[in-house]
């Protein structure tokens, strides 16, 4: 049982598929990280299950339900979809006050939340004109925060963040998880959401390719293995019948167990420099042929 | 050991507000249309540029009264004529504020926010349209107000006949012109999307109207029905404003239906299915 449930969604722009049957679920307790290239179709699913875009075809639910149904969605859900959609002339504590007002929370939850993402009194009173990208993320996450939701929707929330900034997000989607809430947030880049996500799901062209828990995705991503050789590895690695499935500076990305290849060098006699199992490696081939405009596929788990 | 394997551990241990993180209904009850209202109120006010326009709308009023004073013949410096003309900026200027009201939303992105919160779409363009009523309302106060100072000032030495002459149905007429300019300019706003697009073709189009009227012989008894511009203008002209018989007043509602009515309807229509981004 998903707090969100995706189910073969899809949306159509004339001839265009920015979406292509796109079905997951985020169970809650849980931080799940929608990984793809730029254009993938990350945000039109977010806007989909927000009720902001109209699905073509396939059905999406927050909660149990059909988001639009949500008598006070602010309460249950909260949205950071784009930093940049606040208002230039408003100071950032107003554009909390106005969803705290829409949804009927208390004035002091406004500085709590403004608080709670390291918005300074002084930098609330400013007007969003003035506010870098980063001080928009944050005031996002306030106004995402603002109604205590059991469900996050984070759209690139870590875009203008800098690294301090990207850690101290991560232990808040954390905590908000491990206290039951259910996270979903988008990013183009693996390095960002691996060290915080339960489970991925890797979206390119519209199309989910892969999807699982992040351990799965990240076990059975094969080995990373470079020897002094490498012409002399390739051979073996293709006499023991295994895959070779990318290369990288130097090193080559086999389809299987590091033992099964460590065993295969041995065989043919190649010595080794390093074998390892390839974790993120893997992941983030897929993931560079998906930005390279590939086709490729993965079934999850 | 056992342990439900469709629940993670962690999922129990929420405790921070008390709550079920299950997917039961929420207990959290649907906004108000009343505090919609007041939010759509605030979003008025709360910005440079919609401060300032309020500002500048009653400097005009102000202003013009006192052009009034300076100008105009003494024995026709009453207060009727005076709220006439506190008006004509201010009617002018009103459907401007109620275009940003609506269009800001689009050109500042700030929808997607208010119809996430607010999903049913339509309850944000009636609380709009309510925020649109009480503003223009408002206004009428303000007028009386300038246009109080304003005969004070014209007639402190008492000489003027009349000078206080006004009616009830002068201030209800002033109100219906506010409200239906107001509420033309949602209405344009909520149709086309744009601002400069509904500011140009809220004020060239019943003008256009107008003038095609006066041309054309055959259009002329249309023109007398659909002219927005002359039907509203029996509300606030002395020395009988606001007094319509009962012709009059069908003209200016089958106008309003047709000037406010028609957009109001295709811009619901459209802001209910378009795509938010």
């Amino acid at each position: 049982m998903g707090m969100i449930t995706v189910e073969h969604l899809s949306k159509r722009y004339g001839g265009r598929t920015v979406v292509d049957d796109v079905s997951f679920t985020c169970p809650p307790g849980t931080v799940t990280g929608f990984l793809g290239p730029n254009g993938a179709g990350k945000s039109t699913t977010m806007r989909m299950i927000c009720g902001l875009t109209p699905p073509s075809s396939g059905t999406a639910t927050v909660c149990g339900g059909d988001y639009r149904r949500l008598p006070n969605p602010g309460r249950e859900v909260g949205l950071l979809l784009d930093a940049g959609a606040q208002h230039p002339g408003r100071t950032g504590r107003e554009a909390l006050l106005l969803s705290a007002l829409a949804m009927g929370v208390p004035r002091r939850r406004v500085d709590e939340c403004l608080d709670r993402v390291g918005l300074s009194p002084a930098a609330a009173r400013r007007r969003v004109r003035g506010y870098s990208l980063g001080m928009r993320q944050r005031l996002g996450l306030a106004q995402a925060l603002l109604g205590d939701p059991r469900v996050l929707i984070l759209d690139e929330p870590a875009n203008g963040l800098d690294p301090e900034g990207i850690l101290w997000m991560r232990g808040l989607l954390r905590d908000f998880a491990d206290q039951g809430g259910t996270v979903l947030l988008s990013s183009h880049l693996l390095r960002e959401v691996e060290a915080v996500a339960d489970r991925l799901v890797v979206i390119g062209g519209g199309r989910v390719v892969a999807q699982g828990s992040r351990d799965e995705l990240l076990a059975d991503s094969g080995a990373l293995v470079r020897a002094r050789d490498p012409q002399a590895l390739r051979a073996a690695l293709d006499r023991a019948g295994l895959p070779v499935r990318a290369t990288t500076d130097g090193g080559l990305l086999v389809g299987a167990e590091p033992g099964a290849v460590g065993q295969a060098a041995a065989d043919a006699g190649v010595a080794l420099v390093e074998l390892r199992p390839a974790e993120s490696a893997g992941l983030e081939q897929m993931f560079l042929t998906l930005t390279a405009g590939g086709d490729v596929r993965k079934d999850g788990k | 050991m056992t342990v439900d394997s469709t629940v993670p551990p962690r999922a129990t241990a929420r405790t921070s507000a008390g709550r079920s993180s299950g997917t039961a209904p929420s207990d959290h009850g649907r906004p108000s249309l009343l505090r919609l209202t007041v939010v759509e109120l605030r979003k008025l006010t709360d910005t440079r540029s919609g401060f300032w326009l309020l500002v500048v709308i009653a400097l005009l009023s102000a202003g013009i009264v006192t052009v009034f004073v300076l100008s105009v013949p003494d024995g026709d410096q009453r207060f009727d004529n005076l709220f006439a003309a506190a008006q004509i900026p201010v009617g002018l200027l009103l459907p401007v504020l109620g275009i940003l009201l609506v269009t800001s939303e689009f050109s500042q992105r700030t929808l997607s926010t208010t119809f996430a919160l607010v999903p049913r779409r339509h309850r944000v363009v009636l609380a709009k349209l309510a925020a649109g009523v009480l503003a223009a309302l408002a206004a009428v106060v303000v007028c009386l107000a300038t246009t109080t100072v304003g005969t004070l000032l014209a007639t402190g030495d008492g000489a003027t006949p009349g000078a206080w002459s006004t009616s009830a149905a002068a201030i209800l007429g002033s109100a219906v012109f506010l409200v239906v300019n107001m509420l033309m300019g949602i209405a344009f706003g909520l149709m086309l999307h744009s601002t400069p697009l509904a500011i140009v073709l809220s004020l060239v189009l019943p003008v256009a109207w107008s003038v095609l009227g006066e041309l054309v012989t055959r259009l002329r008894s249309a023109a007398e029905w659909l002219d927005i511009g002359t039907t509203t203008a029996v509300l606030v002209e002395p020395p009988a404003a606001g007094d319509l018989t009962a012709g009059q007043w069908a003209r200016l509602a089958v106008s309003v239906a047709v000037w406010v009515g028609v957009p109001l309807v295709a811009g619901l229509v459209r802001t209910a299915r378009r795509e938010v981004s």
